[in-house]
């Protein structure tokens, strides 16, 4: 079990809506994704596999890399891939800014 | 040719079982009726998972939507199969317990308010032990309370299931409608074999299970009410016939001298195959007013 937290200050712009996709199953996670409450967006993943800090921070760069949203998201990890883990976090930004 | 212009009805349905536990409790209600209790965002997680190293959900794997069916107030709780395989936790449990005495202190007061169940679950959440169980006790007790004023009305769809504890659960609703996928049993495949050997039950031999388990054989030997196939809308038109329907003349738990000679009457010095049990048992249920087997 691990509990890692990233921030991201240049993600400014602020949102108004909120998201919940993916389920905690096998290979899968959910995120929340909701406006954060300062003006940077911040990350917070807990995970049922150990080890993977660099890669979940390599995800999240890139991801925000992209992204600039002033986001708080959550995430319920169990043991999803960095392709699923891209893919939910998509989905959710396709509900946020629709 | 495309499947779509040989078998359209088949090919172009929405599927109930894909849909997560959230698509398909609003799947089921009128559309814009529904609010959601407890919610994801509110954050009421197990806190006995993450203590054993396993990721806890944020909504713990039950859904409840607070709403209305065929314009009568109903609340929906769904179990999300995917997540711990649907199975009763403390808040889970807590979930479905209270979101069912609402619903029986809304009848009470005059407003009489449906619940309609969505069994996806092993049963008891293994890690939560004992107060899985006793979240499971309460579903019990609160189903009966409820359904002296209104129908409780249970969907199996599949492709978890409902068993366990669960199942004992379902056994108390008014009404249990399954799809050909659902299985319906008190101890699962994999728990006899484990416990009993693989003479007794082979947990991988999948037609003897759903000859045993599934929803067309539970619903022949009457103890179910209404086989229906994987179809999102014919789901939704089963529930709110049932809702419609309102309260069985009797419930079928309550009949226990029915099934009590049921069982005395069987011979057990031979194997009993489920075709058997169809013949011998099949259409002789008091319980349905509505029409029984497939609908299509």
């Amino acid at each position: 079990m691990e509990q890692l937290k990233f921030e991201y200050p240049s993600a400014k712009r602020r949102v108004t809506k909120k998201a919940h996709v993916g389920v905690v199953g096998s290979g899968d996670m959910e995120v929340l994704m909701q406006p954060a409450e300062t003006e940077s967006a911040n990350v917070s993943i807990l995970t049922s596999v150990n080890g993977f800090s660099s890669s979940w921070k390599a995800m999240m760069d890139r991801f925000f890399s992209k992204y600039d949203g002033a986001v708080r998201i959550d995430i319920n990890d169990a043991g999803a891939t960095p392709g699923s883990v891209m893919l939910r976090l998509e989905q959710a930004v396709e509900v946020i800014e629709s | 040719m495309s499947y779509a212009t040989v078998i359209p009805e088949f090919v172009l349905r929405q599927s109930f079982i894909e849909l997560d536990a959230r698509a398909r409790a609003q799947s089921l209600m009128d559309p814009g009726s529904w609010r959601e209790l407890v919610g994801p965002f509110d954050r009421i997680e197990s806190p006995w998972l993450p203590e054993q190293g396993i990721a806890p959900q944020f909504d713990d794997g039950c859904v409840v939507l607070k709403g209305a069916i065929a314009g009568k107030a109903t609340v929906v709780i769904a179990l999300e199969g995917g997540f711990q395989a649907g199975s009763m936790g403390e808040v889970s449990g807590a979930k479905m317990a209270a979101a069912l005495d609402l619903a029986t202190r809304d009848s009470q007061n005059g407003k009489k308010t449906v619940a309609v169940l969505l069994l996806e679950t092993g049963g008891v959440r293994l890690q939560e032990a004992n107060l899985g169980l006793n979240a499971i006790a309460e579903v019990m007790a609160s189903i009966l309370a409820l359904r002296q004023h209104a129908p409780v009305i249970t969907v199996i769809a599949g492709t978890v299931g409902c068993f366990g504890g669960m199942a004992l659960a379902a056994g108390l609703s008014s009404y249990i409608v399954m799809t050909p996928e659902a299985r319906l049993g008190l101890n699962g495949p994999e728990v006899i074999e484990q416990e009993s050997g693989i003479e007794e039950f082979d947990s991988s031999d999948r037609a003897l299970i759903w000859a045993i388990n599934g929803g067309e054989q539970r619903v022949a030997m009457g103890v179910a009410d209404e086989l229906v196939l994987d179809d999102a809308q014919k789901i939704a038109a089963i529930v709110r016939s049932h809702v419609e329907a309102g309260l069985p003349a009797v419930h079928r738990s309550q009949q226990v001298d029915l099934y009590r000679e049921r069982i005395r009457a069987l011979d057990t010095s031979r194997q009993i195959d489920p075709l058997t049990l169809r013949e011998t048992w099949g259409g002789k249920t008091t319980v349905s007013k509505t029409r029984k087997g497939v609908t299509r």
